[in-house]
């Protein structure tokens, strides 16, 4: 839906303490505030890591393996030595002693193969891609330059890039380690084997989700700025996770921590690629030290797609168990997840991230998930939008439906038969995790209004009868998911190495302004103007006044920064609450300078007064001057008006939704046309409905992207076919369609806002919804399956074989090429960026 | 190493470049003018479009020598005073979010509008197809832009 969000609406949902507002009597949570963010950004007044310019400084440029393995029999870097600009070049060997290996923080079982993984290979390359050597020049040209010098001899080790290949340990991508099995990570709910047995159906697919490439928009860069004589760095990242970037840096080359100050400026953009910790990070940081001056790195896009990690590629073998009126049994799941060539931070935890949510919204008794973590001669993977939850809600949907094309059953009425009441919440799944709330029925009804369901039902059979060119078919997708990662104390359950908790610091300055310190770092998300809202409203002083700092570990020194839909959930509510403390330190101060009993002190909308003295009153500004002053300060209360709050949730919290696809496919060419799209979600409360329809809508822009147009794409010689954004094909405006969108409000009991996390919902419900469309659509042409993405070629193809529009790998084609007429004039001229 | 004079946002530069220096890391690495970003290196994403002799180019794709005695208008140089309209509907419409592309759709989207001022959605659409944005998903940059014009219009 285009039209205005009813702001009022929203704002009535937050449960009103009586005490929030501003001073003029408004509410901040649940209007459509536009971005403080916004006026750098539209005057090009941003700090983006690369346009850091310091004195003296040195660009890097990093040489990359052109072979998928293969052992380095000689590198000898001293012919770039002497080219025009160059200070410094370094093979692995040369740095090797002072670059550890690069973190993996999440040993998913306690027999995990975990390979050294060193930021540049010295002895053999397992990727192409793979660091070889790095040249510190004057400028980025001459730079690019030396690489060309550098004289390299490879013995070729063999490719493996298939993991069922991979999987029979014939080439093995780390030999010292003897598998190319990471490890094997089950569980199991119910009584699996009795809700096979004598199951009146059972319908089993092979999903397959394909590789990504996260492509934010902003290509990765570091600048590292070295002050020598005091051993102390400063590292700018172009970073998801400053805070832990520094806890890492420090943990693999050994420098102490408190000399490390890390900055994530502006970021543009991440969708999980930046939460990360990688070679040219410490590269650029041990480069630096050693030369003793500031160094750049910044990735071209080509190089990004071969040196940022990539996404999903797994294989999913799915089966279900149902009775002949659709009650589902049970389900299981057979995962093989392609790690890449090495384990980087947590690619390993990424296919179990969804681990618990392959049952979706539905009952059932009994549930087996194993997970294989297969080693392959490629880009490694880690996290990408969503992380894990669109890969089992892809496979919860898609098999789903194929139940209910089974059970000749309308496949909405199936999934209502199985879904989760709103009257049963919370709910304990199958899967192991409490829903807190949820209202399935509301948004689906919201959504088949918004859709015309039974219409455009009408028109299919109307389509299929006449034996219409255009054929139409509905996809359906009642997605749910976790967010607000994460209570630290399942984090600890799941081996992971780090918490989950956020933290929060309101400080009132003396002119009665606000700095709000948040442990959480966006990179496009608005927290700036969110975190204001919520701060406003508990403090009760105007918008304007709040300023929130980020992404700097000098001045916002704890936090676990931001990914996985987590920061309104766990760092938004630290601020509520950092703030509510601040309002009842002023209210003791407030106490004193009126000489009232604390208890007699209320406080709304920034004023503290007197219980049946109305006239009796401090503005929370008054109190913040004179707690600076601390002229005369109550016993007990320390001078000036601060706090913090350090907030590790009990639960995750469980966004849904109901989205509604209608597709358009022409039979004769095979390709597809989204008509409409209907997304309503439930993300709970919300801070700011103007960035909430943002998200969804950029979500849906990924999801359907994975459904229709994106795939990385690597030949049996481990080269990434897909290599460049004129090979890898990224959605522009003609290729998506208006969405239409719409929320229901079910807040979340998980924390005190009620907010649950929006940034990968829009990801993770439209990847099924489309392709259960497709498949809707083609049907009647024997077709119960479609490989993604869904390309003209593939549904062609299905539509004559009756198949899955098979492997474009194996075919030989690559990517196509959307509405886009890719313009590839700067091609050549470009090598230097 | 050809010579070049040139007017990049209202001020006049005089300076000996590289024969195979981008026009993009003139403005950046030379000029220090740095609010145009570089996306990709095939000249696909459009986040460094700016306006030569007032129409769009990406320029990754033009050598600074070629540049010789143009006017470029940069992000930076847009606004006379106050936001460009495109400017102030970006911002109204949430038509970004990290913004990296932003700079880019902007100056696309004033093309665009001087030769259609009064665009359909799907004339959006296709007209900026050569600018990529990961975050929107482009609704609502159609719906700036479309603000735009309207304001533009009744001014025009």
């Amino acid at each position: 839906m285009t039209e205005d969000i009813d702001v009022g609406a929203v704002a009535t949902l937050v449960e009103d303490s009586g005490e929030m507002g501003t001073p003029d009597g408004t509410r901040e949570v649940g209007r459509s505030r536009r971005r403080k963010e916004d006026a750098k950004l539209v005057t090009g007044q941003t700090m983006w890591t690369d346009n850091i310019q310091l004195p003296a400084m040195l660009h890097l440029a990093v040489l990359r393996s052109p072979m998928a393995h293969a052992k380095i029999t000689r590198i000898d870097v001293s012919p770039a030595m002497s080219m025009p600009g160059v200070v410094a070049v370094f093979s692995g060997a040369d740095l090797k002693d002072e670059l550890g290996s690069l973190p993996c923080a999440w040993p998913v079982t306690t027999d995990m193969v975990q390979p050294d993984h060193p930021p540049i290979a010295y002895d053999e390359v397992r990727y192409v891609g793979d660091a070889v050597a790095v040249v510190a020049a004057r400028d980025r040209y001459q730079a690019a330059d030396a690489l060309e010098a550098i004289e390299i001899d490879y013995e070729p080790l063999g490719a493996v890039v298939d993991m069922e290949e991979a999987l029979k340990d014939e080439t093995l991508v780390h030999s010292d380690k003897g598998t190319n099995k990471a490890f094997v990570w089950p569980l199991e709910t119910g009584d699996v084997d009795a809700a096979f047995q004598d199951a009146p159906v059972l319908v089993k697919r092979r999903f397959i989700q394909q590789r990504l490439i996260p492509t934010a928009m902003e290509p990765r860069a570091v600048v590292v700025h070295p002050v020598a004589a005091a051993d102390e760095y400063t590292v700018y990242s172009a970073t998801q996770i400053p805070h832990v970037l520094r806890v890492m840096l420090a943990l693999s080359t050994g420098l102490p921590e408190q000399k490390i100050r890390v900055v994530a400026p502006d970021v543009g953009g991440g969708f999980g690629s930046k939460l990360d910790v990688y070679a040219e990070e410490s590269i650029a940081l041990i480069v630096a030290k050693r030369l003793g001056r500031p160094v750049k790195w910044t990735e071209s896009r080509s190089e990004g797609y071969q040196a940022t990690i990539h996404g999903r590629d797994q294989i999913q073998d799915v089966e279900i168990a149902a009775d002949r009126d659709g009650r589902i049994r049970g389900l299981k799941v057979d995962l093989k997840a392609d790690m890449g060539a090495y384990l980087q931070l947590i690619t390993p935890g990424i296919p179990l991230l969804g681990a618990s949510m392959y049952v979706g919204i539905y009952k059932m008794d009994a549930y087996r998930f194993s997970c294989t973590g297969v080693f392959t001669t490629k880009t490694p993977t880690d996290a990408y939008r969503g992380a894990g939850r669109p890969e089992a809600t892809y496979a919860i949907e898609r098999i789903v439906d194929e139940l209910a094309a089974e059970l000749d059953m309308d496949p909405l009425e199936l999934r209502r038969r199985n879904w989760i009441q709103h009257e049963e919440f919370p709910y304990t799944t199958a899967g192991g995790l409490t829903y807190d709330t949820g209202n399935y029925e509301a948004a689906t009804e919201r959504a088949m209004e918004l859709f015309g369901y039974d219409p455009l039902r009408a028109e299919q059979a109307k389509r299929r009868e006449s034996d219409d060119p255009v054929q139409l078919g509905i996809g359906i997708s009642t997605f749910t998911e976790a967010c607000g990662g994460a209570p630290s104390r399942i984090l600890g359950q799941l081996s992971y190495a780090g918490g989950g908790w956020e933290s929060a610091s309101i400080r009132m300055l003396p002119t009665g302004k606000v700095e709000v310190v948040t442990g959480t770092s966006p990179h496009g998300q608005g927290h700036v103007t969110a975190w204001s809202q919520i701060a406003a409203d508990a403090l009760g002083v105007p918008f304007e006044d709040v300023e929130v700092l980020h992404g700097d570990t000098k001045s916002s020194p704890t936090g676990w920064d931001t990914y996985g839909s987590r920061s309104v959930s766990v760092g938004g509510v630290a601020v509520h609450l950092a703030a509510q403390r601040t309002v009842e330190k002023a209210r003791r101060m407030a106490a004193h300078m009126l000489e009232a009993a604390e208890g007699d002190v209320e406080f709304s909308a920034g004023t503290f007064s007197v219980k049946g003295s109305p006239e009796a009153k401090k503005t929370i500004q008054e109190v913040a001057l004179a707690t600076f002053a601390a002229h005369d300060m109550p016993e007990g209360v320390e001078p000036s008006l601060n706090a913090e709050y350090v907030f590790d949730p009990e639960n995750f919290s469980y966004p849904h939704g109901t989205h509604l696809c209608a597709v358009e496919i022409d039979t004769e060419t095979g390709f597809v046309t989204i008509r409409s799209y209907v997304a309503v979600d439930d993300v709970g409360s919300v801070i700011n409905p103007l960035i909430v329809e943002g998200q969804v809508h950029g979500g849906l822009a990924q999801g359907i992207a994975q459904a229709l147009y994106e795939e990385a794409v690597y030949d049996a010689e481990g080269n990434l076919v897909t290599g460049t954004m004129v090979d890898y094909l990224v959605p522009a405006a003609p290729d998506l369609p208006e969405f239409t969108t719409d929320r229901t409000e079910t807040p979340s009991t998980s924390n005190p806002l009620g907010v649950k996390g929006v940034g990968e919902a829009g990801t993770i419900a439209s990847t099924p919804a489309v392709i259960n469309a497709v498949v809707d659509a083609l049907r009647p042409y024997g077709v119960n399956d479609m490989r993604m993405p869904a390309t003209p070629e593939r549904v062609w193809r299905a539509i004559r074989e009756g198949s899955t529009g098979g492997d474009r790998a194996a075919e030989g084609t690559i990517a196509w090429g959307g509405s886009q007429t890719a313009t590839t004039a700067g091609a050549e001229s470009g090598s230097a960026q | 190493m050809p010579r070049i004079r040139v007017h990049v946002d209202g001020t006049a530069y005089e300076d000996e470049v590289e024969g195979r220096l981008l026009l993009v890391h003139y403005l950046r690495d030379r000029l220090g003018l740095v609010g145009t970003p570089i996306g990709c290196d095939t000249s696909n994403c459009g986040a460094c479009t700016v306006l030569l002799d007032g129409h769009s180019v990406k320029s990754c794709s033009v050598l600074a020598a070629q540049v010789d005695g143009s006017q470029v208008t940069t992000i930076q140089g847009l606004a006379e005073g106050e936001w460009h309209p495109l400017q102030k509907a970006f911002r109204e419409s949430h038509a970004l979010q990290c913004g990296y592309c932003t700079p880019g759709m902007i100056l696309a989207s004033v093309d665009l509008l001087q030769h259609t001022p009064d665009p359909s959605d799907e004339e959006i659409r296709h007209g900026l197809e050569g600018n990529l944005c990961r975050c929107t998903g482009y609704q609502n940059i159609v719906r700036a832009v479309r603000t735009a014009a309207d304001e533009m219009g009744a001014s025009a």
